[in-house]
């Protein structure tokens, strides 16, 4: 039976996405059956990051109103063999979503796969609600920043009580990602550092991505950034996912690269 | 109209209903310048320093110190107040013109308080006896999550974030650091107090006199702290 995965945050626009494709993707290359599920529904946004948008006939509200079958809506991605798209409707809104509909296609898809990974939409209104409540565990997605930190705050209060596992007492494994970390920015104070978001929210760490263009770069081309090998920031969520596996690995904290005495005097560049 | 009589009915089957004695702890209002034209604004401001306490709450008018002027209309009052999401169920410590004017309102005349104990729109009538159990609170109080304890102290032993809310009609105990609201003596009572180990609060208040984050003395801000009433000060200690 598959393990659900839901990336979440309530603040908008820190990397949930990217972060539910990079997992997903970094899953699968591992050799595990994986499917992501776009639960923003509105603003189609996986399958573009994924690169299959074109390839979309069926999606998610399709099957949960019954207009078609989860195998038509399943989208098996072109490069790694184990991952599976479910897309999302760009014309309907959340309340297409509901909780009966959401259960019965998470309950037909666990034993199809390994891990279901759930790319929840910004806020705490219904398609965050759904997208979080059927989870075994949490990805909590935040940027080095006040408001996003509060937000993630907010919504681990609301994993930790308004789940189902909340609700049959059971606990609900939840893991802190940091993205878009901008270690010059840290260093001028102008975002927080990462023991002080470790400090106030007080889950275990799952990882620091940092800030990088090779994120745009990857998603403008539909491709989940952990396929570039030379992306620092695709390397970082490779680590991540060896965690959720259970590797205990030491977390890189992206730090400003200083320059050595010889480089300064070559006048060469970090 | 002619008024409805006990009559005769058999009596041998059973009344459709009981009268039981009960016993419940009321908030009272104090009102003392109803006329203020400030008045709704002022005590919604109060209120909103726990809205999920006060919603709904029953409340009596206890109207001593306005006794001796003339009566204003409790029916327009009391549909202010509940406005404000308080439901108001009778008075007490007024003269018979304001009785009147009170059972035209559908409100109970209750009788007078027992002292002059200060009564305001900060506390319960009558403080309750010293609570003997303490809730204790081990997760994480985070943001938009509210912990109340009803009757009793409040013991919680991890973080308590921004935007997070702890109520307690007894003391407060914060071992995690404190960056939430914290509101103590919740049923009146000013002897209670909060204490903290890491002092960072957004808001404290005890017995509702309360004081913001932005009001609060900078050189405490992580350090072990309690606070206590003193009069109408909060004051804040190291400890
Ligand atoms: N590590 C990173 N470095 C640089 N840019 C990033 C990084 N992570 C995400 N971004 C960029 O930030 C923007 C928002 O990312 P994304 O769409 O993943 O966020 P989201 O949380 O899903 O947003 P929404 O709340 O709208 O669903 C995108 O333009 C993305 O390319
Ligand atoms: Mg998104």
């Amino acid at each position: 039976m598959a393990k659900v995965i839901v990336v979440t945050s309530g603040k908008g626009g820190v990397g949930k996405t990217t972060t539910s494709a990079a997992i997903a993707t970094g899953l699968a290359l591992r050799g595990f059956k994986t499917v992501i599920i776009d639960f923003d529904v509105g603003l189609r946004n996986v399958d573009l990051i994924m690169g299959c948008e074109r390839r979309v006939v069926f999606d998610f509200i399709n099957v949960i109103n019954g207009d078609a079958k989860l195998h038509q809506a399943l989208i098996k991605d072109k490069r790694v063999e184990t991952l599976s798209i479910l897309a999302t409707s760009q014309t309907r809104d959340k309340d297409a979503l509901t909780e009966e509909g959401v259960e019965r296609i998470i309950a037909e898809l666990a034993p199809l796969f390994d891990y279901i990974v759930c790319d929840s939409p910004a806020g705490i209104e219904r398609g965050a609600h759904l997208a979080m409540y059927f989870a075994d565990e949490a990805i909590v997605v935040a940027n080095a920043e006040v408001s996003s930190v509060r937000d993630a705050d907010r919504m681990i209060g609301l994993l930790t009580s308004k789940s189902r596992r909340a609700e049959q007492g059971q606990p609900m494994p939840q893991h802190l990602l940091l993205t878009r970390y901008d270690a010059e920015r840290v260093e001028r104070g102008e975002m927080l550092k990462v023991e002080d978001v470790q400090e106030i929210l007080a889950v275990p760490l799952l990882g620091v991505v940092p800030e990088c263009p090779s994120v745009l770069q990857a998603s403008n081309v539909g491709m989940p950034v952990v396929l570039d090998d030379k992306s620092p920031a695709g390397k970082a969520y490779l680590d991540a996912v060896g965690r959720i596996l259970g590797e205990e690995t030491e977390i890189v904290i992206p730090r400003v690269a200083r320059r050595g005495f010889i480089d300064r005097l070559l006048g060469r560049t970090a | 109209m002619e008024a409805r009589r006990a009559g005769t009915v058999s009596n041998d089957s059973p009344l459709p209903f009981q009268i039981r004695g009960t016993s419940s702890t009321l908030l009272a209002l104090k009102v003392i310048d109803p006329c203020d034209p400030a008045f709704f604004i002022h005590l919604a401001n109060t209120l909103a320093l726990a809205p999920g306490f006060y919603r709904n709450a029953p409340i009596i008018l206890d109207l001593a110190a306005v006794a001796r002027k003339n009566p204003v209309d409790l029916t327009i009052f009391c549909a202010q107040l509940r406005e404000l999401t308080l439901t108001p169920v009778g008075i007490q410590g007024a003269t018979a013109d304001w009785e009147r004017n009170a059972l035209a309102a559908g409100l109970a005349v209750f009788p007078a308080g027992r002292s002059a104990d200060p009564v305001s729109v900060h506390g319960r009538a009558a403080p309750l006896p010293r609570p003997s159990t303490a809730r204790l609170v081990t997760e994480p109080v985070r943001s938009g999550q509210q912990v109340y304890a009803a009757e009793s102290d409040l013991i919680v032993t991890a973080p308590v974030s921004r935007g997070a809310e702890l109520l307690a009609d007894g003391n407060i105990h914060v071992y995690g650091p404190l960056r939430g609201r914290a509101l103590a003596g919740t049923n009146g009572d000013r002897s209670a107090r909060i204490f903290c180990r890491h002092f960072d609060a957004d808001l404290i208040s005890i017995a509702g006199y309360y004081e913001v984050n932005e009001h609060m003395e900078p050189h405490l801000f992580g350090k072990p702290v309690q606070i206590r009433l003193d009069n109408e000060r909060l004051i804040f200690e190291p400890l």
